[in-house]
């Protein structure tokens, strides 16, 4: 069947496969990165560095380059200039193959979803599996995106629908299913929570942060949710000007007076944010340590809010 | 090298069969494949899986452990901190659920694909005149209210339908005439009759051919473009947001291209006939030894008029009938992209066999009112 995804690359060699699970410190190394289209410079000696285990969310205005940068980590855009190293494998100057052997160890979940249309969601779960790892029996590729579609907390029955049956929300953790299917140890998210209503916002944080806790998932995640920021992310980058101005935890990028900053955490919306952040923070247990480990401002808490 | 999971077996005291298992390797998706075969084959009971000399794990290792021990009711021992943390996720995540809707049998098949396919053929018939009528009452109400005409709309479209087309058509024609006028001589220079081969080539082409063949191209070209065009514009729910804002799709999008397709179809058409006429004149120059000059002042007393009157009746219904098909098929899709696929080709399917069984009825009523 022509249109099957999975037959449009041939599957790379067996032995070609790394199978070794990253233990470096830092999985995504961006240095003197430059992406222009035509005379239009998007990004200009941008650095970046992601650290192992973290959630980091990407801030930044519309048209700075935050899916750009995205798209040049998980090589679908070729810089102009610069170096971008994952997993210590230099990709920009790596030929489409040999990135193949970094591809099965991560995840990406594009913001419609971008669900084959023609496969069932399991279908969708078991196409990267199929193209990495054609050595998998049919039945343990079933099993796994079996409980791989429950893991992201869609009901059981939804694993044998087509995405033009499922809501939106429903779609997203579909796709978030395909990221997952390899047991990536990086994901990216393209604005995940982008269309969904509070409460599945709040539910799909959680469930990200929980992944990424047990799954032991460093998360490269484009978001302007400021509740996603506060709620989940280790550390924030923030994009403007071309560059990556700022790295940190919220606390020190307040600290900053760079007035795009200065706006954006300091807006009426990002201070709804904190507070409700904080409102979550004071009914679990205190003494809990890192703040950013709470989950999401919990469901009844929001529920109660309103 | 890829370094593969792998497992040691002891027998269990006791000879009751069962048997403790030791993994060893590392459970990762990359390289427990072999071992869930191995696994799967066992034809013994498992009384304890070890994990202790295990490597690294990630959760689809850890449904393998989890599937062996649930089978079995084995104990699992040796997990580390990671693995028994892997192991309740999967644990919560079992599921059962087919990744498939369920499979209907075959004689159910058979029956309710007839009887979907009758019902779809008459509520399509249905449908088609229902949309038929749907655009003669916006007709006559833009006919009434004339300040609702999209003349640019129109005007566009047929650009698009008809000016946009002329290179090819021409092209095909001019190939056409030329091979009419020069296989139409070798056969008749039998009879020692080649001069005939001019009234081959006038009235076949107005007659018939002319028009025809344009009715294909612009079914392929048009047709195809308006069931794609407006079957992507349902999907993004553009004509869903046009009927919201109170403009009726049918005057806007559909109105516009079924007029262009009708009215730019004769002059296509006449355009083509005109050409292959063309063609057959120049080929008869250079390999028949008759002046382009004189073939083309033969085709003059060898054509009756009517010849080009039944070619350009004719050619409005064939533009009707392309503009209908692609406007209902794109109109029709609902879902996803490869509905568009299919609505597109049958959009085309539909016209070219529509165009030809109603030319064929077209040669049997002229030749009764006495047109030969």
């Amino acid at each position: 069947m022509a249109s099957d995804p999975a037959t449009i690359a041939p599957p790379p060699e067996a032995q070609d496969i790394v199978t070794d699970r990253y233990d470096g410190k830092y999985p995504i190394v961006i240095e003197g990165l430059q992406n222009a289209f035509g005379e239009n410079v998007i990004h200009e000696d941008l650095a970046l560095k992601v650290r192992r285990g973290e959630i980091l969310g990407v801030v930044g205005g519309s048209g700075t380059g935050k899916s750009v940068l995205m798209r040049s980590i998980i090589g679908l855009q070729r810089p102009t200039a610069g170096k971008i190293e994952v997993f210590g494998r230099d990709i920009t100057s790596a030929g489409p193959d040999e990135i193949i052997g970094v591809r099965n160890h991560w995840g990406v979940l594009f913001q419609g979803g971008a669900l084959f249309s023609t496969l069932t969601v399991a279908e969708n779960v078991e196409v990267p599996m199929k193209q990495f790892y054609p050595e998998l029996t049919a039945e343990l590729m079933h099993e796994i995106a079996r409980y791989k579609v429950v893991l992201t907390g869609l009901p059981g029955e939804a694993a044998s629908k087509y995405p033009s049956e499922l809501s939106g929300g429903m779609k997203k953790r579909a796709g978030l299913a395909r990221a997952l299917a390899l047991d990536p140890e990086l994901l990216f998210l393209d604005e995940p929570t982008a269309g969904l209503d509070p409460i599945g916002a709040a539910n799909f944080d959680k469930l990200i942060r929980d992944l990424a806790d047990t799954l032991g998932l460093t998360v490269f995640l484009i978001t302007h949710d400021l509740d996603s920021l506060y709620a989940i992310c280790d550390r924030v980058a923030v994009l403007a000007d071309k560059q990556v101005i700022a790295v940190g935890t919220i606390p020190e990028l307040l600290e900053s007076d760079h007035p795009w900053i200065q706006e954006y955490f300091n807006g009426p919306r990002s201070r709804a944010a904190r507070d409700s952040r904080d409102r979550a923070a004071e009914t679990t247990v205190a003494g809990d340590g890192d703040a950013h480990a709470q989950p999401a401002p919990a469901l009844h808490d929001k529920i109660t809010g309103a | 090298m890829r370094e593969w999971a792998d497992f040691s077996w002891q027998d269990g005291e006791g000879g009751n069969g069962g048997g403790a298992i030791a993994l060893h390797g590392p459970l990762l998706i990359s390289s427990v494949g072999p071992l869930d075969r191995q696994l799967r084959a066992l034809d013994q009971p498992v009384t304890s899986i070890d994990l202790s000399n295990a490597g690294q794990i990630d959760t689809v290792g850890a449904w393998i452990v989890w599937r062996l021990a649930e089978r079995y009711g084995a104990e699992i021992t040796g997990a580390g901190d990671q693995a028994t943390r892997l192991l309740e996720v999967v644990q919560g995540a079992q599921s059962t659920a087919d990744i498939r809707p369920p499979h209907r049998s075959l004689p159910v098949r058979i029956f309710g694909d007839f009887g979907r396919f009758m019902a779809g053929l008459g509520h399509g018939t249905m449908r088609v005149i229902a949309f038929l009528g749907a655009i003669v009452l916006a007709f006559g109400g833009m006919i009434r209210h004339p300040r609702r005409i999209r003349g640019r709309a129109i005007v566009r479209q047929m650009e698009l339908v008809g000016v946009a087309s002329l290179p090819i058509v021409g092209l095909m024609s001019f190939l056409i005439g030329i091979v009419i006028a020069q296989q139409g001589a070798a056969q008749l220079s039998q009879f020692g009759a080649e001069s005939l081969s001019v009234n081959l080539v006038g009235r076949l082409t107005l007659r018939e051919l002319g028009v025809l063949m344009t009715a294909i191209m612009v079914a392929g070209r048009s047709g195809s473009a308006f069931a794609a065009q407006l079957g992507t514009m349902k999907l993004t729910e553009e004509i869903d947001a046009m009927r919201t804002i109170g403009v009726a799709p049918l005057e806007a999008l559909i109105i516009p291209r079924i007029m262009a397709s009708v009215l730019m179809m004769p002059l296509l058409g006449f355009y083509a006939s005109v050409i292959a006429i063309l063609g057959g004149a120049v080929i008869s120059d250079l390999t028949l030894g008759v002046p382009a000059i004189s073939f083309l002042l033969r085709v003059r007393e060898v054509v009756p008029i009517y010849d080009l009157y039944i070619g350009l009746i004719k050619a409005p219904v064939f533009g009707l009938i392309i503009g209908l098909a692609g406007c209902y098929q794109g109109m029709q899709v609902e879902g996803n992209a490869e509905e568009v696929g299919l609505r597109t080709t049958q959009a085309v399917v539909q016209a070219i066999f529509m165009v030809i069984v109603l030319d064929a009825f077209f040669a049997v009523f002229f030749s009764n009112l006495g047109w030969n």
